[in-house]
């Protein structure tokens, strides 16, 4: 990966935007804790299932059909690189939380592969989280997460689950795959949340 | 895509939790029941932790993280590890 900058501190550029402990990176590496599923957007669904066990699925068209989003922002991988100006497209998560009747404070998203990634149901909402189908301009390749991933950059990046399938809403909180194997449960960059106990 | 790297790329974050060599040990997957050494694991990693995968099924037998002056070990898909102790009885 091409290493940029280390933080330029003290030339008043980045220091705002770069969270502590990471340095600047123009690539996007890839990093993943399994095979990388192929998924045909023909039968590709996302579906939301309530903390009453109540289920509403999408299909490819009827996610595109919906009001779409461009969200333009920097990401915070855990593994220390950040990348700026990342420019997405895709539907926020208040769209697809609009009518539903929830009274949950946690969620679960979990995945094609059986990844999964906990997070606060409120960390979702007020235009925080989006499920992204486009990278760039183009759609988003398997190895980023394609056909869709979520995305949630205020936090660590492992928290943008690729390959999303759906989204449980809990009434307890679940910690998901690297939550529970020692990485932390929140993931807030800012406060560096990186491993569990710290 | 992302492949899965050499087997014996645990051997090393294995080592440093275990403090011996575990590529010999024995393992048993929770979800298929097939046995065999963690060397012969499917690994990915190593970050942001090492995966270690039943080369039957695919199931997450283990996971190896290492944060600064600690490692946190996960055993989500082994119903059993075996290895050799010096001694015995």
């Amino acid at each position: 990966m091409a290493v940029v900058s280390k933080g330029f501190k003290g030339r008043g550029g980045h220091d705002d935007r770069l969270p502590p402990g990471q340095y600047l990176t123009t690539g996007f590496p890839v990093l993943s804790a399994g095979p990388t599923p192929r998924l045909d957007t023909a039968d590709w669904t996302f579906t939301l299932v309530t903390e009453a066990g109540r289920e509403r699925t999408w299909t490819w068209d009827e996610l595109l059909d919906l009001p779409q989003s461009a969200p333009h922002t920097d990401i915070h991988c855990v593994t220390g690189w950040s990348k700026f100006d990342t420019d997405w497209q895709g539907v926020s998560l208040d769209v697809l939380l609009d009518d539903v009747d929830t009274g949950a404070e946690f969620a679960e998203a979990y995945c094609h592969g059986g990844y999964t990634t906990n997070l606060p149901l409120a960390d979702l909402r007020d235009g925080k989280a989006w499920i992204a189908h486009t990278f760039d301009g183009d759609p988003l390749t398997a190895e980023h997460g394609g056909p869709a991933r979520l995305l949630v950059p205020h936090l660590y990046f492992w928290k943008s689950a690729k390959w999303v399938k759906g989204l449980r809403l809990l009434d307890r909180d679940r910690p998901g795959f690297w939550e529970r194997a020692g990485y932390h449960n929140y993931g807030d960059p800012w406060r560096e949340q990186r491993y569990w106990n710290s | 895509m992302q492949q899965p790297v050499d087997g014996n790329a645990a051997a090393g974050p294995l080592a440093q939790f275990f403090g011996r060599d575990m590529t010999a040990a024995q393992g048993v997957c929770a979800q298929c029941g097939m046995n065999g050494p963690l060397g012969e694991a499917t690994v990915y990693g190593p970050a942001p932790g090492t995966v270690l995968r039943c080369p039957n099924c695919d199931n997450v037998l283990m996971t190896l993280v290492e944060a600064p002056g600690r490692m946190m070990a996960a055993m989500p898909g082994l119903s059993m590890l075996e290895t050799s102790v010096q001694g015995g009885r």
